[in-house]
């Protein structure tokens, strides 16, 4: 956990699928920005493919996804999928946006590790990554 | 309290060798910036500074940050962060104002009041529901639904693979069919959506941008399978991609091919479907993406000035097309400062249109305008209590003159509306157009001094951004250098921290929190992604391909040429509207139509603000 503390925590905030909404995001962004950590913002429409490769040349220790059009089931399974058989498993994988009650746990059983419905106070998403983030392993290529 | 005043007096008096500090007097900003009559600061010496020295004010919500001015004393500012006063008399009116010169008459210039002089007394608002989910089947049952309770007009919601010109069965489409609206693939779908619905009779708005000429052309067709005459038919496109670079984020090609094709709507409609809008220029997205109701009107206003100015360059006529151009507002939680907005909307048009663009048809002057209520202000926490937001906002819209509205369902933040819930958000509209009584005297708020004086700051602010627009050379230029974008994102981020830090509350959010249950919502599951699947195999098996591809290389030669206007009424010949009429009419798909214009225009990618 030492190393955590004295490197800086890197997100990767992307926005999947074909939504536009970005206002949480964005808002988002700036504020784990703010709040000490390494942002990267992927900009919409991004494949899960994209995503991933993003987090591993980005080298984050972060995934937070936007979804508000209803297509996380869709593309949460694609990005965990993608994760595990890159061996990117020490990824902290977040979710926000519009997420209906009856799909909480399957997200959860797929290994989002927290999912954030419309209202959360930012300090709370901060909060929740510093206590909830891992320490990489090994660091990629470069 | 004798302190105070007196300090004040020898301020009034002027004594410039010993400039008295009062700014820390609690009664100073009576005197700033404005000109109080006598009796005004007698009133503020005593009968005001004794009041704020017994019970000081207290700011509405967290007194830190915005809420505090350099001297400790409560600041009262609107949901856009614009400081308020505590009392507004004709004082905050410029010296010269006077009511004919600032105001007017409704139905007439400036328009402030209203564009009609009878208010809703000779026309209520339209009451138009914005709905659309699943298949095309489901809601044409919601429609029907809506108008027999009393809904005057429709309004299309499309799904994100239609607002994206994708058909169901493309890989991107995947999780999305039918989510946040109808899904929509070709001509067939659309003539299921409007199954026995009279489209002669009945206005219908459709929410879509990039692809409008598409979805228009196929509402067109299916009118005409109905047999109604397309120049008595009415209602409106969206239509306004601006605002998508801006904000809403559902853009397929770059900025010029995409404001060709907006043009070639223009020029078709004012010579086939004389009564149909085609363009809904909208700042509800602006506002809804965070920014403020100032920025959400400068920069709506000044979208309408950027089509005008591409209309013209084409050679059309603006008093030909003029009249076709409507508006979209939000209508957010801060009353008067939304009431203001409207009516300042409506000044800055009529001068635009008159004094910039040279309009002499007395209908190119006009602003009309639809209203929704702001999404984005319904939170997911106690969403009851939405049912309360709705009312409020929808009366300030219907306060600041809408000619048609809008009202969200409670459930907004968590999924589309169930049936329950939309029919509660009509009922709210039906309430304020039959029982409150507020229909019945046109612009009642006209004279307010606070309504007043926001509304000149509105129409300043906005014509302050125009000033700043211009001289980046325009919209189109102020978007690709992300001018628009950042102004948004800083306001919504600024917003957002005053709700953390409670210096702005929100009930049920961040003040009076309750644990609670979720309601029952809309759940979408992917078998409408089967159908529409399964639609379009059958589909493309029946129709003629050779067809369907014969008519889509037409319209990729049009596309690729320069349109000039045509002469003698006639149109461009490189209009598309044409073109794509002509596909739909051979059941050539959404997807396939805007794909033949992707491989013309190519695709674009925003440069990320945040």
């Amino acid at each position: 956990m030492k190393a955590m503390t004295e490197q800086k925590i890197r997100v990767l905030v992307a926005k999947p699928g074909l939504d536009g909404h970005d206002r949480g995001a964005k808002v988002i962004a700036r504020a784990l920005r703010d709040a000490g950590m390494e942002v990267i913002y992927t900009g919409l429409r991004q494949t899960p493919e994209m995503i991933v490769n993003a987090a591993l040349q980005e080298d984050v220790n972060v995934i937070g996804l936007s979804i508000l059009s209803g297509a996380h089931n869709a593309i949460i399974p694609r990005v965990m999928d993608l994760l595990k058989h890159n061996k990117m498993d020490d990824v902290l994988v977040v979710l926000g946006g519009i997420i209906p009650d009856q799909d909480l746990a399957s997200m959860k059983n797929l290994g989002v590790a927290a999912i954030f419905q419309p209202g959360t106070a930012m300090d709370n998403i901060v909060q929740f990554i510093r206590t909830h983030v891992k320490p990489h392993g090994v660091p990629t290529a470069g | 309290m004798s302190e105070v005043s007196s300090k004040v007096s020898r301020d009034q008096n002027c004594m410039p060798e010993k400039k008295p500090q009062v700014a820390d007097s609690p009664i100073s900003d009576v005197f700033e910036g404005r000109h109080p009559s006598a009796a005004e600061k007698e009133w503020a010496e005593k009968t005001l500074a004794p009041t704020l020295e017994k019970t000081p004010e207290k700011p509405i919500g967290a007194p830190s940050g915005g809420n505090l001015d350099e001297h400790g004393n409560a600041r009262f500012t609107t949901i856009s962060g614009v400081p308020i006063r505590r009392l507004y008399t004709e004082a905050d009116l410029p010296e010269d104002w006077n009511y004919e010169q600032y105001l007017g008459y409704p139905g007439q210039p400036p328009f402030t009041r209203g564009i009609h002089a009878t208010g809703y007394r000779g026309k209520l608002y339209t009451m138009r529901q914005f709905s659309g989910f699943a298949s095309p089947e489901e809601t044409n049952q919601r429609y029907k639904y809506l108008l027999e309770h009393g809904g005057s007009g429709l309004s299309v919601a499309f799904d994100l693979p239609t607002l994206m010109g994708y058909d169901s069965d493309h890989p991107a489409s995947e999780g999305e069919v039918g989510k946040c609206g109808v899904a929509i693939d070709s001509l067939e779908d659309m003539e299921i959506l409007f199954n026995g619905i009279d489209l002669e009779k009945t206005t219908v708005s459709m929410t879509i941008n990039s692809p409008a000429s598409v979805l228009w052309a196929m509402y067109l067709v299916v009118a005409e399978k109905q047999g109604a005459d397309w120049k008595k038919i009415s209602g409106t496109i969206q239509n306004d991609i601006l605002k998508e670079y801006i904000a809403q984020k559902e853009y397929i090609y770059p900025p010029a091919p995409s404001m060709r094709l907006v043009v070639d709507t223009f020029e078709f409609g004012s010579k086939f479907t004389p009564r149909f809008n085609t363009i809904s220029i909208s700042g509800y997205h602006i506002r809804e993406a965070g920014s403020t109701a100032l920025q959400e009107l400068a920069f709506t206003l000044y979208d309408g000035v950027e089509y005008v100015e591409w209309a013209r360059r084409r050679g059309l006529d603006v008093d030909e097309f003029g009249p076709r151009l409507s508006f979209f507002f939000n209508a957010h939680n801060d009353f008067f400062e939304e009431i203001a907005k409207y009516r300042a909307a409506r000044k800055i048009w009529y001068q635009v249109m008159k004094d910039r663009f040279g309009a002499k048809n007395p209908r190119t002057r006009i602003m009309r305008f639809h209203a929704q209520t702001a999404g984005v202000s319904l939170p997911a926490q106690q969403p009851m209590n939405n049912i309360a937001r709705v009312a409020i906002q929808a009366m300030a819209a219907v306060l600041g003159g809408t000619q048609s509205l809008h009202t969200d369902a409670y459930d907004e933040a968590l999924a589309l509306p169930t049936e329950q819930a939309a029919g509660i958000a009509l009922r709210t509209q039906q309430i304020i157009a039959y029982e409150t009584g507020v229909t019945q005297t046109v612009d009642p708020l006209g004279g307010s001094y606070f309504l007043e004086t926001l509304t000149l700051q509105m129409e300043q602010g906005a014509l302050d951004y125009f000033k700043k627009l211009d001289a980046m050379g325009g919209m189109v230029k102020a978007i690709e250098r992300g001018y628009p974008q950042k102004e948004i994102a800083e306001s919504s981020y600024q917003y957002q921290r005053a709700v953390e830090a409670k210096e702005k509350i929100i009930v049920g959010v961040n003040e009076f929190v309750v644990e609670e249950q979720s309601p029952n919502t809309l759940y979408i599951d992917e078998t409408v992604a089967q159908q529409q699947s399964a639609k379009l195999k059958t589909l493309r098996a029946r129709r003629s391909n050779e067809e369907v591809q014969r008519r889509l290389e037409a319209l990729k030669k049009a596309a690729a040429q320069q349109p000039q206007a045509g002469t003698n009424g006639n149109l461009s010949e490189a209009n598309t509207m044409p073109y794509i009429i002509d596909a739909v009419r051979a059941y050539a798909t959404v997807g396939e139509i805007c794909e033949a214009l992707r491989q013309v225009y190519g695709t674009y990618t925003e440069v990320s603000v945040t």
